[in-house]
């Protein structure tokens, strides 16, 4: 029987996956594998940090111009945290993506309704609309890096581990995922927050560039550390 | 692969049966009501004029207002809530309404903690949006999360929603994300449910891709010119445990997502990575491409989706295999779609019948398929449902009959 005061989806420890690479950007600060790569004081708007960010990791993309605030939050943080370690070993339908966050696409909701709530200048745009989805962003990341294997967005009010952390270790446990990037990208107003983490099988892992970082057990309890630290 | 052996095989994991279902659209308010519609060709895809929907006119499948609402405030009475009905939103009206009519003499206790629940939405309720709501709901119902939350509090379900919202095959993830679940163990019960309104918001945003179509959509046929959106709302009841009293058992035994990798609006020229999905589905539910008795296709009536998908059906070996698409019937129901469709094609197992792809013709993708143009009856085994989305997603789910 399961004891009925713990989360029913706690079910082992896993000590089979870890976190290998991880970026966390917010507030006016960017964190890639406990260094912090970016910071500024005064700046206010999270366009600017985006393209101080960008500019600053020499980034080559167009396409990033053209997306919205939450696939370019996702996209930037997947570069950093890929920035140190190569996907290219697996086979991409093996490599996973679980993403979430809290207020799905409103950001780019109310854009698409600001083009069509007054029929004197209804003026509704397809490259606006097809961003109205939060699963966009994965389908972002999975075109720059050729990934094809499992994914899903969920919604939730505040970054929850548990739920990430059970989705992803039902991904490795029996659908034969070797790799996976989940995480939570969090964008409204000026109020954004992000974290990527890369998690691979103990052993099996694709070495990238040699780093200092010492990869993370992935449980639930790294997984909100992650997203807690200053 | 000495990692997979620590993977639970076949023996260890749960079986897990479909209880019961509802499906709330144009055509009806419960899983009989729909089924009955089709069975004597009706189609639900007219022409709207509201100007509070459209500036112009337009072919949708809407589900009809004043029902939704007596059928709403007969699940109030009935649960003896004194909740006054004007404080649900609409599609909070179609899930309430839906999970009702499923749960209903199934013994399943959205209390009991081994009971998950699972919501897809792609858009709740962004008619929020509008001002015409501005005054009435507060701007925190827009988060699909606090809907999630109004819909667990109306039932009492102690776990928290899981919401899957992945563009068009939300359904189909939501049901797969359930069965992941009780296979697991993780869970014994489930609750899934998938719901979608045809708002403003996503009739202008079609409109918009031009991706709409002047006549009832016309899936795999070689004058269709794109999709009808509907709306509407599906639920699926699972549990470990199959109801006894039930003369057929229906299970879920495979399931899988990909990404194709190439656009975000555009499906994948190839079908390469809906095949993906689809065989790692078939290869989880231990059939081969000669096991499968029909499809039940997303089939949105796009020019490039039906041909993207003839591509992975002959990919996967399944051309011969009688397939068609619902959304003839009730357009396309966005984040309901994966669910109502499954409900359609869990229907067809029970009462072993092929449905009449609606819209269909002339056949008019590139790989002949074996669209079915009239109902007829068949043994049906087994059914793979699949579905494709703007992101580059796709999905495949297979339904056995025991």
């Amino acid at each position: 029987m399961a004891d009925a005061t713990l989360p029913s989806y706690i079910r082992k420890i896993n000590m089979d996956q870890i976190i290998t690479s991880y970026c966390r950007i917010r507030d006016n600060e960017v964190i890639v594998n406990d260094r912090l790569i970016f910071y500024q004081e005064n700046i206010v708007k999270f366009a600017e940090v985006l393209k101080s960010v960008y500019k600053q990791e020499q980034i080559i993309y167009p396409k990033f111009y053209k997306m919205d605030a939450v696939s370019k939050l996702g996209f930037l943080a997947t570069e950093l945290v890929l920035k140190e370690k190569v996907l290219e070993g697996y086979h991409p339908g093996a490599v996973g993506v679980v993403l979430s966050n809290s207020s799905s696409s409103l950001e780019t909701d109310i854009a698409h309704n600001e083009t069509i709530k007054d029929r004197s200048s209804y003026f509704p745009s397809p490259s606006v609309f097809v961003y109205t989805l939060p699963n966009i962003v994965i389908g972002e990341i999975c075109i720059r890096h050729k990934i094809k294997g499992e994914n899903v967005f969920l919604i939730s009010e505040a970054f929850n581990g548990n739920l990430l952390f059970s989705y992803v270790d039902e991904l490795f446990t029996n659908e034969r995922v070797d790799a996976c990037l989940c995480g939570w990208v969090e964008v409204l107003g000026n109020k954004y927050n992000a974290m990527i983490a890369l998690v691979e099988s103990a052993g099996r892992e694709i070495q990238g560039t040699p780093t200092s970082f010492k990869p993370l057990l992935f449980n639930i309890e790294n997984l909100n550390l992650i997203m807690t630290r200053n | 692969m000495e990692k997979k052996m620590g993977c639970l095989t076949a023996d260890d994991m749960n079986p897990v049966y479909i209880l019961n279902d509802n499906i709330i659209t144009s055509l009806g308010f419960s899983t009989a009501e729909n089924i009955s519609a089709i069975e004597h060709n009706t189609i639900g895809i007219r022409l709207v004029n509201d100007p509070l929907l459209s500036p112009s006119p337009v072919m949708i499948s809407a589900v009809n207002p004043d029902e939704l609402n007596a059928k709403f405030s007969e699940v109030l009475r009935s649960l003896k809530k004194s909740a006054p009905p004007e404080s649900f939103t609409r599609l909070e009206k179609m899930f309430i309404v839906s999970i009702h009519d499923a749960l209903k003499d199934q013994g399943i206790m959205p209390g009991n903690p081994r009971t998950l629940f699972v919501i897809s939405t792609t858009k709740g309720n962004v008619d929020l949006l509008e001002n015409r709501y501005q005054a009435v709901f507060s701007h925190k119902r827009l988060y699909l999360w606090e809907m999630g939350r109004i819909l667990q509090q109306f039932f009492g379900f102690s776990n928290p929603p899981v919401i899957i919202s992945n563009a068009c095959i939300s359904g189909v993830v939501a049901m797969m994300t359930a069965y992941r679940h009780l296979r697991s163990g993780t869970y014994d019960h489930a609750v899934v449910t998938g719901g979608d309104i045809a708002s403003e918001f996503v009739i202008a945003g079609f409109q918009s891709f031009q991706a709409l179509s002047p006549l009832p959509c016309k899936p795999f046929d070689i004058n269709r010119t794109g999709l009808s959106l509907g709306e509407g709302c599906g639920t699926i009841v699972l549990s470990v445990i199959p109801n006894k009293s039930a003369g057929i058992h229906i299970r879920i035994t495979g399931a899988a997502t990909s990404n194709d990798a190439n656009h975000i609006s555009g499906p994948s020229r190839t079908g390469e990575e809906l095949s993906m999905a689809i065989m790692k589905a078939m290869k989880q539910a231990d059939l081969t491409s000669a096991n499968i008795s029909y499809i039940a296709a997303h089939g949105t009536a796009t020019p490039f989706n039906d041909e993207m998908e003839s591509k992975a059906i002959e990919l996967s070996g399944l051309i011969l295999v009688p397939v068609n698409s619902m959304k003839g019937y009730w357009g396309h129901t966005l984040g309901a779609a994966g669910m109502i469709e499954s409900v359609a094609a869990i229907t067809a197992l029970k009462k072993n019948i092929l449905f009449r792809s609606a819209g269909f013709e002339t056949p008019g993708v590139p790989v002949p398929l074996n669209v079915i143009s009239e109902h007829h009856t068949a043994n049906i085994k087994s059914c793979l449902k699949t579905a494709s989305g703007f992101g580059g997603c796709n999905a495949a789910i297979i339904y056995q009959k025991d």
